[in-house]
């Protein structure tokens, strides 16, 4: 197995959809003669040519449309966000037309539409630039959302997206573009969307952790297993659909839960994540679930208060040994 | 590295406290969780529990000492560590305020200031880290450690507490929170196992009962059992004999002047295992319920013998039902008895609890050895005590301590029914209407006054058959009072 980046394994995914089926096309501010902001469209203007690689206007409502459009006549539109807080000028597309068609259409409208880019916070670019919005696109029926959280789970997930048939909202995160790990070299590996992975076993809490949480939770268990507490962390790597099961079953074996985000707590990920766990798991929990989050405040700018703003090691480890009565 | 202990906040309200008794001596060794001293506070007593292993080198403060919250009162450190700094430091009491307004913060930091803990130590006088963690006085769940705390003194303000409310506890001290705080998987857990939370003490926070608290328990439960069998198997005989050489037990006489006085008996292994599953089938006292009817025309008969003799003192049935169950109790004291957790309590009188109706609720007054008692002594007794309980004049020792109680409906109309038992006693009587009722006497239908009875009884003391001989004895007797002579 390859050992790549996370940013490698997606322009992977995108070559090889591309080349596979010809209805897959990528569109997005600078993807094309630019490569991607962060480069993950790398060489593919070259490799497929502009109508399969196309650079859109500055106008993120716009270019959401038109692929909605084109996932409607059949096409398998990718489309990239320069980063996720952008898509919020589409919100209207996504929420509106791309979840809502199947349904309203009675089943004449599929929308197999894969949004990407960027989500949550990255370095020192405040509050604007720094929002993980995966609550609020979780929050709709009709929207997948993944959250890759490695390099294969990456590529894996993003080639089961781009052939789903469902509209996918596909959250990378910036801080995670240069991670490394392996990769099957297999060309049709992928990972089914809507299954979770435990990424380390253990017996006396666990974490629940995704996208740029993960990596730290696996750390906090590193030292934890030190301190003679074995941590259990998995990553649900998939949000919309939920596989609660593998959560619940950890919960039972531990009795105690940790959830790490880096978005703001209210009405997040981690509180739908507590309330299931609640709901399925009440006789088997020891503790309170417990929340680590991102600050309930704008992102700051300064780079010591962002740095407080976000969840830590530290903070992880805390956490477990209070929910373990440590 | 030695530590200094800190006069602990073990209530919300407490300003300071008075170190009612060490419970290790200089010199001996602690290790965490061990109970460190009895600490009387403004609410009730606890214990300080050793957050952290060593000896203890020093005592600052002896017993019987009142000082205020964060006054150093004892050192913990290695058994040939040098304490002298933190002697000194200690005795020139810089430290109280600081450490009793870090106490402050984290009581109320936590999220159930209530009960919540806190003894400090200060390693080196430096840095204030939590070492001992202050607790309700538990019961003797695990049958060590707490023999002293279920000794311990309470204060003069519990006292007066344990009499205004009903005593349902003997040798196990009590919860001061009321509520218990236990985690879901714990309660599920304790179910299971069928383990009395009550009895328990939780090691999380502000005391919460949490799995591994329950594991300690189940572990416990097993190792005693086995224990306890290796240690009786010898003995047994020889208790048996004693037991048969010895007709009379013997009883002590409790506290409360006015209280039965009793003999306490441990409870064997069967009966443990019956009260732990019994109650777990039904609340905390499972109840189970003998009805018997009873041919009442021969105590009609001597009621109006009675009152027709002294006109002054008009004696009512239930007068009569009292002194009956009374004798019956003094001769079936398997009913006459509590379940103490520990022991079952047998007690020599049978002082019975008579339930009267008053507005918004009830209140059972009682008479006190009533088998000992004329009819009419009894009667005087309960109207005296039922026109004072009206008045709501009884005082607490007029209402508490019943061995045995009896609850009449019958003055209502209803035929039968059920009452709840009050604990800790063990049986409680529901007397229904007399009623005349055709009933078959040697082959011919005849009318006879009838009366329906239901004990409810605590089947962790009084088994079906222990309960039906009661009963059997208390109607034989209704129906030929003469045998009462």
């Amino acid at each position: 197995m390859a050992v790549i980046t996370i940013r490698e394994a997606l322009n992977q995914a995108l070559r090889e959809e591309l080349e596979r089926d010809e209805n897959v096309f990528l569109m997005g501010e600078e993807v094309g003669a630019y490569q991607g902001a962060y480069k993950v469209s790398k060489g593919l203007l070259e490799e497929f040519g502009e109508k399969r690689v196309i650079d859109s206007p500055i106008t993120e409502l716009g270019f959401a449309g038109l692929g909605v459009g084109a996932a409607m006549v059949g096409l398998r539109p990718v489309i990239e966000f320069m980063t996720f807080n952008f898509s919020i000028l589409a919100t209207d597309q996504i929420i509106n037309s791309a979840a809502k068609m199947l349904y309203m259409s009675g089943g004449q409208f599929k929308i197999p539409i894969v949004f990407r880019g960027p989500n949550g916070s990255a370095y020192q670019v405040s509050s604007q630039h720094s929002q993980a919005l995966e609550s609020w696109y979780a929050h709709f029926p009709g929207i997948k959302v993944v959250m890759p959280s490695t390099p294969a789970d990456a590529k894996g997930l993003l080639k089961s997206a781009i052939r789903d048939d469902d509209p996918v909202i596909f959250l990378e995160q910036e801080r995670m573009y240069g991670l490394k790990g392996e990769v099957p070299d297999d060309g049709d590996f992928t990972i089914p969307l809507g299954v979770a992975e435990v990424k380390r076993e253990g017996t006396d809490a666990t974490i629940v952790a995704r996208s740029l949480t993960v990596p730290l939770a696996l750390k906090a268990a590193e030292e934890l297993e030190k301190q003679g507490v074995s941590v259990e962390v998995i990553d649900p790597r998939t949000i919309r659909p939920l596989d609660i099961e593998t959560i619940i079953k950890s919960v039972q074996k531990t009795n105690r839960v940790v959830i790490a985000e880096e978005s703001h707590p209210f009405c997040g990920v981690g509180a739908e994540l507590s309330a299931q766990i609640m709901e399925r798991a009440f006789d088997y929990l020891d503790a309170p679930v417990k929340r680590i989050s991102g600050a309930d405040a704008p992102m700051p700018y300064a780079k010591n208060l962002e740095k407080l703003a976000l969840p830590d090691i530290e903070r992880i480890i805390a956490a477990v040994r209070e929910v373990a009565y440590l | 590295m030695a530590t200094q202990v800190v006069m602990p906040k073990l209530s919300p309200t407490m300003e300071e406290g008075q170190l009612a008794r060490w419970l290790k001596n200089e010199g001996d060794k602690v290790s965490v969780g061990e109970p460190l001293a009895e600490i009387d506070t403004d609410k009730a007593t606890m214990e300080a529990q050793a957050l952290t292993s060593g000896v203890l080198r020093k005592i600052l403060v002896p017993a019987g000492e009142t000082v205020p919250l964060g006054q150093i009162i004892a050192i913990i450190g290695e058994p040939d560590e040098d304490i002298s700094g933190l002697v000194a430091q200690a005795e020139s009491d810089a430290a109280p305020a600081a450490n009793k307004q870090q106490i402050e913060e984290r009581v109320e930091a936590g999220q159930d200031g209530a009960q919540k803990e806190l003894a400090q130590v200060v390693p080196g006088g430096a840095r204030t880290q939590e070492t001992i963690e202050g607790q309700p006085l538990k019961g003797d769940v695990g049958g060590q450690a707490t023999t002293g705390a279920a000794q311990a003194q309470t204060t003069a303000s519990d006292k007066a507490q344990a009499t205004a409310t009903q005593p349902t506890d003997g040798g196990n001290g009590q919860r001061t929170g009321g509520r218990v705080v236990v985690s879901p998987l714990a309660a599920r857990m304790a179910a299971d196992a069928g383990i009395n939370l009550q009895t328990l003490a939780g090691s999380g926070p502000g005391g919460r009962i949490v799995k591994r608290d329950i594991e300690a328990a189940i572990k416990e439960g097993q190792q005693r059992p086995q224990a306890q069998a290796q240690a009786q198997a010898q003995p047994e005989q020889r208790a048996v004999e004693t037991r048969a050489q010895q007709p009379a037990p013997q009883f002590q006489q409790p506290a409360a002047a006015s209280a039965s006085p009793y003999r306490d008996e441990p409870v064997s292994t069967m009966r443990a295992t019956i009260a732990r599953r019994l109650a777990t089938s039904i609340g905390p006292v499972p109840h189970f319920f003998l009805t018997t009817e009873i041919e009442m025309d021969k105590v009609a008969d001597l009621r109006q013998q009675i009152n027709e003799s002294d006109k002054e003192n008009k004696v009512s049935v239930n007068d009569i039902i009292i002194k009956v169950a009374a004798v019956a109790l003094v001769r079936h004291s398997q009913v006459n008895a509590s379940f103490q957790d520990k022991v079952v309590r047998y007690y020599e009188r049978a002082d019975i609890g008579v339930a009267v109706a008053i507005e918004d609720g009830l209140i059972t007054p009682v008479v006190r050895a009533a088998e000992t008692k004329t009819i009419g002594q009894i009667s005087r007794e309960v109207r005296a005590l039922a026109e004072r309980a009206r008045a709501r004049k009884l005082q607490p020792e007029e209402y508490t301590g019943a061995t045995f109680s009896i609850s009449n409906l019958g003055m209502f109309g209803i035929d039968e029914f059920t009452a709840v038992i009050n604990p800790p006693e063990g049986a409680i009587l529901a007397v229904g209407a007399m009623q005349p009722k055709p009933v078959v006497r040697d082959g011919q239908i005849v009318v006879r006054q009838m009366m329906r009875v239901t004990m409810s009884c605590d089947h962790r003391v009084i088994d079906g058959a222990t309960g039906a001989k009661f009963l059997q004895t208390f109607k034989q007797l209704l129906e030929n009072p003469l045998l009462m002579l």
